[in-house]
């Protein structure tokens, strides 16, 4: 079962993933391997595939590195919740195929370590025998993340969605 | 009713009439991209099969590492120069300075133009008019191989600087206290349009730059400078460039320049702004006079200022980088660089030098750096217990010389000065 990874306000990209360890420093290979290792050493380590982040306001502001958010995807990441997302992270997270859910009150219920399931089709979440709703990203992107990312509609379609 | 710049901008690209919240798809004018993202841009222009459509609308600046720190960076670089060559792209390799810095020397951010840069304080291209924005190597290689890119248009916030600066108040300390009253998401998906008025209009490009530059760190997705002053005799700017008097502002702020004092960013938030007389006597290792904010002609000009006949304090490190080989060059000549030599500053290659933690300057566990660049997030320069204070040059090179944060009217006086 899925795992919340919980976060505060304000995790900048450097949080995510140091600068020093960007790809072209230290190999395409091992970048990911280095999330998060100031804030949390034992992420990268420990987080599964289909885990799921949850940040507080502000998530994500800082460099425009898309290498923050990538390894984050490398490590298997497809769904993040936020209160709120900085703008350029926010358009990395679909560019890459992640889907970034908005919601204060699902933050809020959600503790670090919870283990939950979801529906992505659906939006819902489900912890035990609780239920709760996501709020789907805007139209355009839904369009551009039916395809996987941005990439892959913009590869297949020749334009942008909604052109 | 009427439009932001943000809006008259986006519409004359866009062909129509464009409000906020709209979804639109653009021409771009220029796509910047910086060495530490090239590989990955390069490998999603693979995956699409695709080349930049328009070659002349692309420039590479080797700056993030430069000269390189290790073999993968070294090959990383290669590749770049290689990729360059094969496709006809401007390449400004290692030495020629600081992306946005690079740009606005090589005229290739004008007024009215849409430049999307992999730098988030691509915001910078606002001080000349353009709209210029950060994106990740997804949407530029996009907007490489397309032309294109495309934009929620923003709401804006308009901030309005009145009056003229005070004796030893900077542009960085109005940028600064910008973002502490906006907050460090207070203008997020927005534009901040700012307003220069009742003399502030005076403001050189360089100081514009350092104000478009610190509107990220407010969230911003564009800093965009209404056109004035020395803009007007740089640059051809077009009719429409200018907002309508009755636009629409999500929120207004006005910031009386006269009243000013400088300021200083504290450990680990940007919008943590304080008055610098507060966090005066904190020890100092390393100082840092560089980067896209404040490594201008003006800034290494207002460091020697404070320096010249002053030496860097026993233990503390000082650290200049000039944003450009133009910058180098033109304080060379003017002596400038020899006067803060004298006092005991470490020159480095034009370029970003310590300012994400890569090389050239990382700090060590405890260390506490007062830098001249836009960011003190936790263990952004190195070990995640440094701290990272933000000033100004002129606050910066007395910081070096007293070895604790000090503004240059804390130092002694010089001995002639004593004696005069």
């Amino acid at each position: 079962m899925p795992r919340v990874w919980k976060f505060g306000d304000h995790i900048n990209t450097d949080d995510i993933l140091p600068g020093k360890y960007a790809p072209f420093m230290v190999g395409e290979e091992r970048f990911h391997t280095f999330a998060f290792a100031h804030l949390r050493p034992e992420f990268a380590k420990e987080v599964r595939p289909g885990d799921i982040l949850v940040f507080g306001r502000n998530a994500g502001l800082g460099s425009s590195r898309e290498y923050a958010p990538e390894a984050l995807r490398k490590l298997g990441i497809q769904v993040v919740i936020a209160k709120s997302y900085a703008r350029i992270f926010f358009r990395n997270l679909v560019n890459l195929g992640i889907v970034p859910f908005e919601s204060e009150e699902v933050v809020d219920a959600l503790e670090d370590g919870d283990l939950v399931e979801l529906d992505l089709e659906r939006g819902v979440l489900l912890r035990g025998g609780e239920r709760f709703a996501l709020r789907p990203p805007p139209p355009f992107l839904l369009e551009a993340l039916r395809e996987g990312s941005l990439l892959d509609y913009y590869k297949k379609h020749g334009r942008f969605p909604g052109e | 009713m009427g439009m932001t710049l943000a809006e008259k901008i986006l519409s004359q690209k866009a062909g129509r009439e464009v409000r906020a919240g709209e979804l639109v798809v653009v021409e771009v004018d220029q796509v910047m991209v910086v060495d530490s993202i090239a590989g990955s841009f390069f490998k999603r222009l693979a995956y699409l099969e695709a080349t930049p459509r328009y070659p002349e609308r692309v420039s590479i600046v080797i700056d993030h590492v430069a000269p390189a720190a290790n073999l993968e960076v070294a090959k990383a670089q290669k590749e770049i120069r290689e990729w360059g060559r094969k496709h006809g792209i401007r390449v400004f390799d290692v030495g020629r300075g600081v992306c946005h810095q690079v740009l606005i020397e090589e005229g290739l951010a004008q007024p009215g133009w849409i430049v999307v840069g992999s730098d988030s304080h691509s915001t910078t291209y606002g001080a000349v008019g353009a709209f210029g924005t950060g994106m990740g190597a997804t949407d530029i290689a996009l907007a490489a191989a397309s032309g294109r890119t495309w934009f929620r248009v923003p709401e804006s916030v308009k901030v309005t600087f009145r009056g003229a600066l005070p004796r030893g108040v900077t542009a960085k300390d109005a940028a600064l206290e910008m973002v502490r009253r906006l907050t460090a998401e207070g203008a997020t998906y927005m534009a901040v349009e700012i307003h220069l008025t009742e003399g502030a209009e005076s403001l050189s490009r360089g100081e514009r730059m350092t104000l478009a530059n610190l509107t990220v760190e407010a969230g911003a997705k564009a800093g965009l400078v209404v056109p004035s002053g020395e803009i007007l005799k740089l640059y051809r700017v077009p009719d429409w460039l200018y907002p309508d008097p009755d636009a629409r502002y999500v929120q207004e702020v006005e910031i009386d320049l006269p009243t000013l004092t400088p300021r200083v960013s504290v450990p680990f938030h940007v919008d943590n702004v304080q008055e610098a007389s507060s966090v005066r006597g904190k020890r100092v290792d390393q100082v840092f006079i560089g980067t896209c904010t404040n490594g201008r002609l003006e800034d290494l000009r207002a460091a020697a200022e404070v320096l010249r006949g002053r030496k860097v304090a026993p233990g503390v490190r000082l650290l200049v980088i000039p944003a450009s080989s133009q910058v180098l060059e033109e304080a060379t000549r003017d002596g400038t660089l020899l006067t803060l030599l004298e006092a005991g500053a470490t020159l480095g290659t034009p370029g970003c030098g310590p300012c994400m933690g890569r090389h050239m300057g990382v700090l060590a566990p405890g260390e506490v750096c007062v830098s001249t660049s836009n960011r003190n997030f936790r263990g952004r320069m190195g070990a995640p217990d440094a701290e990272i204070y933000l000033a100004s040059p002129r606050v910066a090179a007395a910081s070096a010389v007293a070895g604790y944060i000090a503004t240059p009217e804390d130092l002694a006086p010089l001995e002639e000065e004593a004696h005069a």
